[in-house]
C-alpha cells in the first residue's frame, strides 16, 4: 500500500479551505446586481386562499418586485414531482398531487410558500414579506399519519388521504407460518419524525444572462444534474442545455439536499423575469417548516419463531407519512429502501410487508441518512431482541441462530444478499465491547444507583445504489448509474470529473487516492471535479452510499480506458508492440527489456501527437464512462452500546459504543471511521433526543433549535469502531459503502439497551429522560400492584 | 445608517451599517469574510463564534455597533496569508476534525477559546461540556474531540499563547 | 428584526434618561435574550440602549456579608469571580451553568434578571438566597421582584445597577438542562443561611420563579437531604411542555432538591 493509496488514511485535500475559513457554500457566492428573496409562508397547516395583497409590499423601500403563487401560474411554470412510481396491491398508480413551487389555491403545510418579495437588501425584503396580505379560510388540519385516513382530504386526487397500499411477499405463506409458530413477538413502533438539520441552511442563487438565454443556479444540492433534469423537463423552467446547475461547497445533506424544492424553482423564474441575480437563504427556523423530514412511521410487526428460536415468518404493517406533497423520491423510502430490508441478517423464510403512505398538513418527508433502512432495522433488531427476551434465549445466541450463514442469499423480499460474514462482525463487537465483563459492570453501576443496560444491533443495508435495470423495474424514473471523465492533460496531470457529489465526504481525497494507485502519480497532480453541469458530463449524485461502490467504480472503468490508450501511445514512442507494453507505477516497459517512458512523457505525446499518426490513433488523453453496477452493496455489522440510566430522573447516559462493520474494500479508513461517527450520533440523536412534534392544528412544535434536540457533543461517548472486510462482488473495488451505516444500526442498539436496563419494553423514541422515567414508574407501579 | 470601525483581523476597518445589522452580517456582506457562518437563528449552533477583543462570541447575537472600537479574529485571521497554520487548524486536519466544514470555523475559534479558559491538557469531559455551545451534524464529535486536545497540546509546544494570533 | 435607533450612554443617568425620552425602548446588557427575539421579530423595541460603556455596573466583590454583583457582569467573569468562588461557590456555580461557553461570555446577571424568564437560572439564585435588586432608584427585595413570567417589579425607568447577596454558608445549585436549549428545564437553589432557608424553583413554574415553603419548613428541622425524602410537590401549576409534563417537573423538583441540599452539605 502506498502511503497515498487505497488503504491510506491520507488527509483530506478539501481541508486546507475549510479551517482558513475559504469555503464557497452558496450564500457566499455573491453575483453583480443580485437581490435578495424572502418568502411569504403559510401560518396555517390547511387553509384555502381567498386573496393575496401585496401592494402595500410592492411600495416599501427596496422591494423590486412581490410575485405570486397566481403568476407562478400564469407563466405555466410547472409543479415538483416524485420521481419515483409505486403501484398498490390493486395495481393503481399512486396519487401524486400538484405541487406548485409557490401556492396559488391552497395551502397544505405551515410553511408552504404563497409569494416571494425580491428586494435590495434581506432586511427590506423581510420588512415588505411581512406587509403581504394573504387572507386564509382555515381548513381542518391532520398531522398524525394514524389518523390520516379519517382526516379532512387534502388533495381531490387522493380519497382517505392514501397515496398507495404497497405490499410486498407472500401474505399466505406468512399466515401459514404463524399459524404453526410456538412463538409470537409483537411489536408497536413508532419511528419517530426527524428533522436532518445539515448546519448548512439551504440556499440558492439564481442567475439570467439574456444575451445567451442561459440561467445558472447555485444550489445547496447533493445531485445537481437531478435538479436540473427535474427543473427542465418537469418545472418547463428552460431546457437542459440552457440550464446550468452548481453546486459549490455544501455543508451538509443527509439526504434533505437531493430534493428539488420550490425556493430554487422560484429563484430561477425570480431571477428572468427581473433580469437580475436572485439570492434566497433559509434561515434555521424556515429550514425547520422546509426541508424534508424523515421517517415517521407507524407500525405494527410480528416474528413468528419456532422453540428453538428459529424464525419462521415474519409480518409488518406501516403507515408512512409523506407529508403535505410527494417530494422527489419519497415515495421509494417506505416501501422499496423499506420493507426490502426486514429480512435483517437472518435467513426468515417468509415475510409479508404491507405500507400505507398517506398525505398530512406537515412538511414533506424524504429520505434521510439511512433512508426506509433504519427503520426496516429497528423493526428487525427490537423484534429480534425482545424474542430472545421473551423466549428466554440470548439475543446473542438468537441472533447466531438465525444468522444468513451462505451466500448468495435470496431473500423473500426481493434482494439477494451476495457477500457477508455476520458471525465474524458480531464475534468481533463482543470482543471489543468486553460483552464477557457485563455482569459485573452492571452489579458495579448498581451499587452507584444506576441501572446499566447493553443492546444490540446487527443490521443490513442495501447500498451502491443501484442497477439501473433494478431499480427501474421497481418504479425509479431515473437510472441509478454513475460516470466519470479522466482527463490527463500534457504534463500528466489530471483532473478526474464525477457525478457524484461530496458535502462531506473526503471525495476530492478517496477518488484522487484510487487514481493514485491506478496510475502511479502523485497525489498532489489529481484534482476531483464535481459539482457543475456544465463541467460533468452527466451524474446522479450522492446518496445511500453510492458515491464509493458506484461512482468510483466508473472512475475505474475510465483509468482503464485511459491505461489502454496510453498503451497505445507508449507503443510508438518505445516502437513495440501495443501488447508487449506494461503500465506499473507510473512507468511504462516493453514487457522484458529495459526500454521504457514515464507517465509524463506519454501524456505529452499523446497531445503532440507526433510520434504517431493522428488518423490511426486520435490525439489527447481523456476517457469516459458510464458504471452500471449488478447488485446493491450490502454492508453489515454489529453496533452494541452500553448505557447508565439515572433512576431518579431517567436520564440516559451512553456509557460506551462499539461498531463493527464490514465495508468491503475501504479506501481511507479515516474517511470510513468518519462517516461511521457521524452516522451513530445521528441514530442516538434519533433514539435519545430528536423528534419533530406537531399539534393537532399543525403547528411545528419542535420548529427551532430551542426546542428541537440535536445532539451535543456531551450527550455522546467516543466510539470504539471495528472493521471486517468482506468484498462486494459487485463492483471492481468490491466497496459497499459507509455513509448510512451508523444511522442505521444506532437507533435499535440504544433502546435494546434502556430496555434491558429498566426492564421494560414499554419505550418510546426519542427516550428522554421523562419518556424513560415514565416507563420506570410504570414499572414500579405494576410492581407494587 | 451609523457608521462603525473596529480592528478586524489586525485590519482597521469602518463601514456604513442600520442599527439592526448584526456582526455576523457586518463580516460576511460588508467586508465578505464569509468563513464566519450563519447555521441557526436562536444562537444555537456556534457556526458564527468569532473573537471579539479575544474572547469568543456568537457573532450572530451582536450588533455590529456593539463592535465600535473592538478588535475581532474571525477564522481568516488564525494564519497569516501565505504563512503556516494555527495549531488549532493544523489538529483539525490532522484529527479529521471536520466533514462539509461548515459547523468548523466556529468550532476552531470555540476551540481557542477553551484553551485560553481552561489551558492546554483538556481532558475528553471537559471538552465535551464546554462545546456545548457548538452544533456539528457531521463528526459525531468524536474527532473533533481529539483534535482540539491535539490542537491545545500543540498550542504549548509551539510556545502560541492562549491568545492565539490576537 | 426590526429596525431601532441605538444608543450608548456612559453614565446612568444618561440611560435613565434616554429610557425616559423613548417609551418603546429597551435596555441592552448582555443581548443573548433581547436580540434572539428581537431577530425572530417577537419584540420591536424603538431604540436600543446599550449599557456596555455605562462605567461601574460590572465586577463582583464582598461587602460585609454580602456579595455584590455589577448589573453588567458577564457570566463568565461571575462564575470565575475569585471572591464568589471562594465565598459561596454555590451562587458561582449558577452563572457557570447558563446557556454555553459564548453565552456565559457575554449574557449578564442584570440582564437574566430583569428579563425574569421563567426557565433562567439566576431568578432561582436571586430567590434562594433573598438578595437584593439594587436600582437607579430603590432596592427590592427578591421576594417582591418577580412577578411572574417575564415580569419584574421594576417601573418604567428603572435600572438594574447591581445585586447584593448575603453570603449564605450553606448554597447550592441543581440544574436540569433542557436538551435543546440549554436553559433550566427545571432548577433548584438551595440555602441556608443561619435560620433563613430557602428553597428557589426556576423552570418548572407557569408563573416562573418561586419558592418551595413545604421543603422549606422540612429543611428547617433539619438541614439535610434526607429531610427531603419522598418528598414532592404538587404537579399543579408546573409547566407543561413536550420535554417535560408538569408531573415530571413536579418530580424533578423534589429530585433537584434533594441533590442540591446534598452537594451544599458535603
Amino acid at each position: 500500500m502506498s502511503a497515498t493509496g487505497i488503504g491510506a488514511a491520507v488527509r483530506r485535500k478539501e481541508d486546507l479551505r475549510f479551517i482558513t475559513g475559504k469555503g464557497q457554500y452558496t450564500d457566499d457566492v455573491v453575483r453583480p446586481g443580485e437581490v435578495r428573496a424572502a418568502f411569504v409562508r403559510s401560518p396555517h397547516a390547511h387553509a384555502r386562499i381567498t386573496s393575496v395583497d401585496a401592494s402595500v409590499a410592492k411600495s416599501m423601500p427596496g422591494v423590486v418586485d412581490v410575485l405570486t403563487g397566481a403568476e407562478l401560474k400564469n407563466d405555466k411554470i410547472g409543479n415538483l414531482i416524485c420521481g419515483w412510481m409505486i403501484h398498490s396491491k390493486d395495481g393503481s398508480p399512486m396519487k401524486m398531487a400538484p405541487h406548485p413551487a409557490l401556492a396559488a389555491d391552497k395551502v397544505c403545510h405551515v410553511g408552504d410558500a404563497v409569494a416571494v418579495v425580491i428586494a435590495e437588501t434581506l432586511s427590506q425584503a423581510r420588512d415588505a414579506a411581512e406587509k403581504v396580505k394573504v387572507d386564509y379560510e382555515v381548513l381542518p388540519a391532520v398531522t398524525d399519519p394514524a389518523k390520516a385516513k379519517s382526516g379532512p382530504q387534502i388533495h381531490e386526487i387522493a380519497p382517505n388521504n392514501t397515496i398507495y397500499q404497497w405490499s410486498l411477499g407472500d401474505s399466505k405463506a406468512v399466515d401459514a407460518a404463524f399459524a404453526g409458530a410456538r412463538h409470537i413477538t409483537k411489536l408497536d413502533i413508532i419511528n419517530n419524525r426527524l428533522v436532518p438539520n445539515a448546519i448548512e441552511p439551504r440556499a440558492a442563487l439564481a442567475e439570467y444572462d439574456s444575451g445567451t438565454d442561459q440561467l445558472t443556479l447555485w444550489n445547496t444540492t447533493q445531485n445537481p444534474h437531478v435538479a436540473r433534469l427535474v427543473i427542465a423537463a418537469f418545472v418547463g423552467m428552460a431546457p437542459e442545455h440552457k440550464l446550468r446547475v452548481i453546486a459549490p461547497d455544501v455543508g451538509g445533506g443527509f439526504g434533505s439536499k437531493i430534493f428539488i424544492y420550490p425556493e430554487e424553482v422560484v429563484c430561477l423564474w425570480a431571477a428572468r423575469k427581473m433580469g437580475r441575480p436572485v439570492k434566497w437563504t433559509a434561515d434555521r427556523s424556515e429550514s425547520f417548516v422546509t426541508d424534508a423530514h424523515g421517517r415517521d412511521h407507524v407500525t405494527h410487526a410480528e416474528l413468528a419463531l419456532d422453540e428453538r428460536g428459529k424464525i419462521l415468518a415474519m409480518r409488518v404493517s406501516t403507515i408512512a407519512n409523506l407529508g403535505a406533497y410527494m417530494s422527489t423520491f419519497s415515495s421509494s423510502v417506505p416501501t422499496y429502501l423499506y420493507g426490502t430490508l426486514l429480512s435483517g441478517q437472518y435467513d426468515i423464510p417468509h415475510i409479508y410487508c404491507e405500507v400505507d403512505a398517506v398525505y398530512t398538513n406537515t412538511v414533506p418527508v424524504d429520505a434521510y441518512r439511512g433512508a426506509g433502512r433504519p427503520e426496516a432495522t429497528f423493526v428487525v433488531e427490537r423484534l429480534v431482541e425482545i424474542a430472545g427476551r421473551q423466549m428466554g434465549i440470548d439475543p446473542v445466541d438468537l441472533r447466531k441462530l438465525n444468522f444468513v450463514k451462505t451466500f448468495p442469499h435470496q431473500t423473500p423480499v426481493i434482494m439477494a444478499y451476495d457477500a457477508g460474514d455476520y458471525h465474524a462482525s458480531l464475534k468481533k463487537a463482543l470482543e471489543l465491547a468486553d460483552v464477557k465483563g457485563f455482569n459485573r459492570r452492571r452489579r458495579e453501576a448498581a451499587r452507584r444507583g444506576k441501572l446499566r443496560g447493553l443492546g444490540y444491533s446487527t443490521y443490513i443495508e442495501a447500498c451502491g445504489i443501484a442497477p439501473s435495470q433494478a431499480v427501474g423495474s421497481l418504479g425509479c424514473g431515473v437510472g441509478l448509474w454513475e460516470s466519470a471523465e479522466v482527463r490527463v492533460n500534457p504534463t500528466g496531470t489530471v483532473e478526474v470529473l464525477t457525478g457524484t457529489h461530496a458535502h462531506g465526504q473526503g471525495h476530492e481525497t478517496t477518488f484522487a487516492q484510487l487514481v493514485s494507485e491506478r496510475l502511479g502519480i502523485p497525489f498532489e497532480n489529481i484534482s476531483i471535479v464535481h459539482g457543475d453541469t456544465d463541467k460533468v458530463q452527466f451524474g446522479m449524485g450522492t446518496y445511500g452510499s453510492r458515491s464509493g461502490a458506484v461512482g468510483m467504480s466508473a472512475i475505474v472503468k475510465a483509468l482503464e480506458k485511459i491505461e489502454a490508450k496510453a498503451k497505445k501511445v507508449a507503443a510508438h514512442m518505445l516502437e513495440a508492440a501495443e501488447g508487449d507494453i506494461v503500465f506499473k507505477d507510473g512507468k511504462f516497459t516493453v514487457a522484458g527489456t529495459d526500454k521504457s517512458t514515464t507517465w509524463g512523457d506519454v501524456a505529452l505525446n499523446a497531445y503532440i501527437a507526433h510520434k504517431f499518426a493522428g488518423q490511426d490513433l486520435e490525439p489527447g488523453l481523456k476517457e469516459t464512462s458510464f458504471y452500471d453496477p449488478i447488485n446493491f452493496t450490502f454492508p453489515a455489522g454489529c453496533h452494541i452500546c452500553e448505557v447508565e440510566i439515572d433512576r431518579d430522573t431517567g436520564k440516559t447516559e451512553i456509557v460506551t459504543w462499539t461498531a463493527v462493520d464490514d465495508f468491503g474494500t475501504v479506501v481511507n479508513p479515516m474517511i470510513v471511521e468518519g462517516q461511521v461517527h457521524g452516522g451513530i450520533a445521528q441514530g442516538i440523536g434519533q433514539a435519545l433526543l430528536e423528534g419533530a412534534v406537531y399539534d393537532n392544528d399543525g403547528q411545528l412544535v419542535t420548529g427551532s433549535l430551542m426546542d428541537y434536540s440535536m445532539p451535543h457533543a456531551h450527550d455522546l461517548p467516543s466510539f470504539r469502531i471495528g472493521l471486517t472486510e468482506t468484498k462486494s462482488p459487485s463492483n471492481p473495488l468490491g466497496i459497499k459503502g459507509c455513509g448510512e451505516a451508523g444511522a442505521i444500526a444506532a437507533p435499535a442498539a440504544v433502546i435494546n439497551a434502556i430496555t434491558d436496563a429498566i426492564g421494560t419494553e414499554d419505550i418510546s423514541m426519542p427516550a428522554t429522560p421523562q419518556v424513560v422515567w415514565s416507563a420506570l414508574s410504570r414499572t414500579q407501579t405494576r410492581a407494587a400492584a | 445608517m451609523s457608521a462603525v470601525s473596529m480592528t478586524v483581523n489586525g485590519k482597521a476597518v469602518t463601514g456604513d451599517v442600520e442599527a439592526r445589522t448584526l456582526l455576523v452580517q457586518f463580516l460576511r456582506e460588508n467586508l465578505r469574510l464569509t468563513g464566519t457562518h450563519v447555521g441557526c437563528d436562536t444562537s444555537q449552533c456556534g457556526a458564527c463564534v468569532v473573537h471579539i477583543d479575544g474572547i469568543a462570541v456568537k457573532s450572530c447575537t451582536m450588533l455590529a455597533l456593539q463592535c465600535e472600537g473592538s478588535n475581532i479574529t474571525t477564522i481568516e485571521g488564525l494564519a497569516a496569508p501565505n504563512g503556516p497554520l494555527h495549531p488549532m487548524q493544523e489538529a483539525f486536519r490532522e484529527n479529521h476534525g471536520l466533514q462539509c466544514g461548515f459547523c468548523t470555523p466556529g468550532m476552531i475559534m470555540a476551540a481557542l477559546d477553551i484553551v485560553r479558559r481552561k489551558g492546554h491538557d483538556l481532558d475528553e469531559h471537559t471538552i465535551r461540556q464546554e462545546l456545548d455551545g457548538n452544533i456539528c451534524r457531521c463528526t459525531g464529535y468524536h474527532n473533533i474531540v481529539k483534535a482540539i486536545a491535539a490542537g491545545a497540546k500543540a498550542m504549548d509546544k509551539g510556545g502560541v499563547p492562549r491568545q492565539a494570533a490576537e | 428584526m426590526y429596525n431601532f435607533t441605538f444608543h450608548r450612554p456612559t453614565t446612568v443617568r444618561q440611560a435613565a434618561g434616554l429610557l425616559a425620552r423613548n417609551p418603546e425602548a429597551k435596555l441592552l446588557a448582555g443581548g443573548h435574550s433581547l436580540l434572539p427575539v428581537m431577530k425572530q421579530r417577537l419584540a420591536r423595541p424603538s431604540a436600543l440602549i446599550d449599557l456596555s460603556l455605562v462605567e461601574g455596573l460590572s465586577g463582583v466583590e464582598q461587602k460585609g456579608r454580602s456579595i455584590v454583583i455589577g448589573a453588567m457582569t458577564r457570566h463568565a467573569d461571575a462564575a470565575n469571580s475569585p471572591v464568589l468562588k471562594e465565598v459561596m461557590p454555590g451562587l458561582a456555580s449558577v452563572p457557570a451553568s447558563v446557556g454555553d461557553p459564548q453565552v456565559r461570555n457575554r449574557g449578564t446577571i442584570g440582564g437574566s434578571i430583569a428579563n425574569n424568564d421563567p426557565n433562567a437560572d439566576y431568578p432561582a439564585a436571586v430567590l434562594g438566597l433573598g438578595a437584593t435588586i439594587i436600582t437607579n432608584k430603590r432596592r427590592i427585595a427578591a421576594d417582591d421582584f418577580f412577578k411572574g413570567m417575564f415580569t419584574t417589579a421594576l417601573e418604567d425607568g428603572e435600572i438594574i445597577t447591581k445585586i447584593s447577596f448575603p453570603i449564605a454558608k450553606k448554597a447550592a445549585y441543581e440544574k436540569f438542562k433542557h436538551p435543546a436549549s440549554g436553559f433550566a428545564l427545571v432548577g433548584v437553589f438551595v440555602s441556608k443561611r443561619g435560620s433563613d432557608i430557602r428553597v428557589a424553583v426556576t423552570g418548572a413554574g407557569a408563573d416562573g420563579v418561586f419558592r418551595v415553603k413545604s421543603f422549606e419548613e422540612a429543611l428547617r428541622k433539619r438541614f439535610a437531604a434526607k429531610s427531603l425524602e419522598g418528598m414532592t410537590i404538587p404537579a399543579n401549576g408546573m409547566n407543561s411542555d413536550i420535554h417535560a409534563s408538569a408531573e415530571y417537573r413536579a418530580h424533578l423538583v423534589g429530585v433537584l432538591a434533594r441533590r442540591a441540599v446534598a452537594k451544599a452539605t458535603a
